[in-house]
């Protein structure tokens, strides 16, 4: 009975569910060149106000790399390729345009159809057509967000993106998983004992974490399709810092056993556990590189903390961050080029940037107690934690320094981000 | 009580442990009636009151050294320079007296909990922690402790009071905890 009873709340501890803070996320600054965009309302003709312009317009501006217009103004409001007046979209300086509708199908499905137009050429750039449930309007306006983002930039969208972070309120820490957009927040685990470095598999099935909830960093991988989690390393002594492979096969992690800590690879079942570093100092805050040869590593083996780097298959360790006192928390871009970590100034710890292949280094924030750097899956944004008013808060920076952006919860601390891949 | 007397008393206490000799009744610890070795360690911290001995025949808890606030066992937190895993000498009594205490009871278990405070980022706290925890370690085993009777862990940061202004308020958060097992 006892035993039962523990594994239904259990089971309810791992049970998702929505949260009531959203994060909501503010843009400091923008790119240099902004893409003037007009985002017309959809036509619901469900009767009901239409919410995918807005949100469409809202993951545009929050790129910083668009200008999203006002089109209150305009009197002919078009829903339909021949019902666009084009010299009324050019006198508002847009260069682009989108439209589209929502109509009612059988069976509780909805039909959403966009078009984006080149006001200039006054041709169609793309188009698309979804047939959906009712409950994925928001889904829809981030894939027609990302289609829009793609065909005016060049690069893949984040729009349908998911973060995921850690919140303590009220004595709580929880895991949490949001849209890119901070919106629709959802519990994966919930602990009176702190949960540390999470991290996504490639895959985005599963997230990798750290809990003390048996008194001691242990780490676990949970799915986030199930909400079952097992427990992927709880040696004696800590285990921390759990990062993937980009085959999604192993983890690095970190043990310390009886001494200090050092880091290990362990299959992705928790078998196979082998030494990669040994060395008298801290070895900490593994990352591998995006095709998989290197890991990067926090050490203070040279008497203050920098990153290091060593062959996956083990080697000697080479130093690859020479200028400052320290800097921790190496993260590699996904094209591999650039590697963000986290530097001490006079600033205080700033999120900053080096040029892998001429060692440039540039700070990218402007805040002073940045941890956690995590570029987003198409590497232009670095999301951080931070404080902001003696709380902690998320922010993002683009990897260029140009763009910023604070996310804020007001239901508690955030901490901890790591931005993942598209949900499915 | 004293820094000063508290150093003498304990000095005298580890003669006292040098000899093997009891020096004087003391209270027992839980189940375990015999064991000669802590009555030396619980000596100390009743030197300058007798009123906590009541003598070999009380079994409850009410007597654990551990739990005793007179009893330097009850001191658990040694405190640590930023960035730093060196253990200041103000703290060799404290760690001595847990030593010593560990070595009369070989079945008892604890954990050495490593804490930094809030600057710099979670995981290298972590592992700042650790090296603070693998200090007292190093100590306790220099002092005769078995490996085995010891487990290090780290808190990181993550126990650390937040929102500190001054080096007073962060210094409070860099410590390293003894907590026995089955506490």
């Amino acid at each position: 009975m006892m035993k039962s009873r523990h594994y239904l709340i259990f089971l309810l501890m791992m049970l998702p569910f929505a949260v009531k803070a959203e994060l909501t996320i503010d843009v400091v600054g923008g790119a240099a060149q902004q893409i003037p965009i007009a985002v017309v309302p959809f036509l619901q003709s469900t009767g009901q106000q239409d919410t995918i312009a807005n949100i469409v317009g809202a993951d545009l501006r929050r790129s910083g790399l668009f200008r999203v217009l006002e089109t209150r103004g305009v009197s002919n409001q078009p829903h339909e390729a021949s019902e666009i007046n084009y010299p009324e979209w050019s006198s508002i300086q847009a260069q682009a345009l989108t439209i589209g509708k929502v109509e009612s199908l059988a069976g509780n499905r909805l039909k959403v159809s966009f078009r984006l137009l080149d006001v200039y050429k006054q041709n169609q750039l793309t188009g698309f057509e979804f047939n959906i449930a009712p409950s994925q309007q928001r889904a829809t306006a981030h894939r027609i967000a990302d289609m829009i983002y793609q065909k005016l930039t060049g690069e893949t969208g984040v729009f349908s993106t998911r973060i995921a972070y850690i919140n303590k309120a009220a004595g709580r820490y929880s895991l949490l998983v949001a849209d890119a957009d901070g919106y629709n927040p959802q519990a994966v685990v919930s602990s009176k004992e702190p949960l540390i470095s999470p991290v996504w598999s490639p895959d985005g099935s599963k997230l990798a974490y750290v809990s003390f909830e048996k008194k001691k960093p242990v780490v676990f991988v949970q799915s986030l399709l199930t909400g079952q989690r097992y427990v992927l390393a709880n040696f004696k002594g800590n285990n921390s810092a759990p990062s993937w492979s980009p085959d999604g096969r192993r983890l690095a992690i970190v043990l310390t056993h009886s001494a200090n800590s050092q880091i290990y690879l362990i299959n992705a079942d928790g078998t196979g556990l082998q030494s990669l570093t040994s060395s008298s100092a801290i070895d900490t805050e593994p990352v591998w590189s995006p095709d998989g040869s290197t890991i990067y590593f926090t050490s203070n083996r040279g008497g203050s903390p920098q990153i290091y780097r060593v062959g996956a298959a083990g080697g000697e360790p080479k130093r690859v961050t020479f200028d400052g006192a320290y800097n921790v928390s190496p993260r590699l871009s996904p094209d591999g080029k650039l590697l963000a970590f986290i530097k001490q100034g006079s600033g205080g710890f700033r999120v900053a940037v080096q040029d892998l292949t001429n060692g440039q280094v540039q700070v990218l924030s402007d805040t002073s107690q940045d941890e956690s750097p995590s570029f987003s899956p198409n590497g232009r944004m670095i999301i951080y934690a931070t404080n902001i008013g003696g709380k902690g808060a998320l922010a993002a920076v683009s990897s260029d320094g140009r763009v910023k952006q604070r996310l804020s919860d007001n239901g508690g601390d955030v901490r901890e981000p790591a931005w993942g891949s598209a949900a499915n | 009580m004293s820094k000063s007397l508290l150093v003498s008393v304990l000095l005298a206490a580890m003669l006292a442990a040098c000899s093997s000799k009891a020096v004087k009744e003391a209270p027992v610890v839980d189940k375990t009636p015999s064991a000669p070795a802590v009555t030396e360690t619980a000596k100390p911290a009743m030197a300058d009151d007798s009123a906590t001995t009541t003598g070999a025949t009380q079994t409850d808890m009410s007597v654990n050294p551990l739990k005793d606030p007179n009893n330097i066992l009850s001191k658990r937190s040694v405190y640590f320079d930023f960035d730093k895993d060196e253990v200041k000498p103000e703290y060799r009594p404290l760690i001595e007296a847990h030593a010593k205490y560990l070595v009369a009871n070989p079945a008892a278990k604890v954990f050495i909990q490593g804490n930094s405070d809030e600057r710099g980022t979670r995981e290298y706290n972590l592992s700042l922690g650790q090296r603070r925890a693998v200090a007292v370690k190093k100590m306790l085993s220099l002092l005769g402790v078995q490996d085995k009777q010891i487990e290090t862990v780290s808190f990181g940061e993550e126990k650390a009071t937040p929102g500190c202004k001054d080096d007073a308020c962060y210094q409070q958060n860099r410590h390293a905890d003894f907590a026995y097992e089955n506490e």
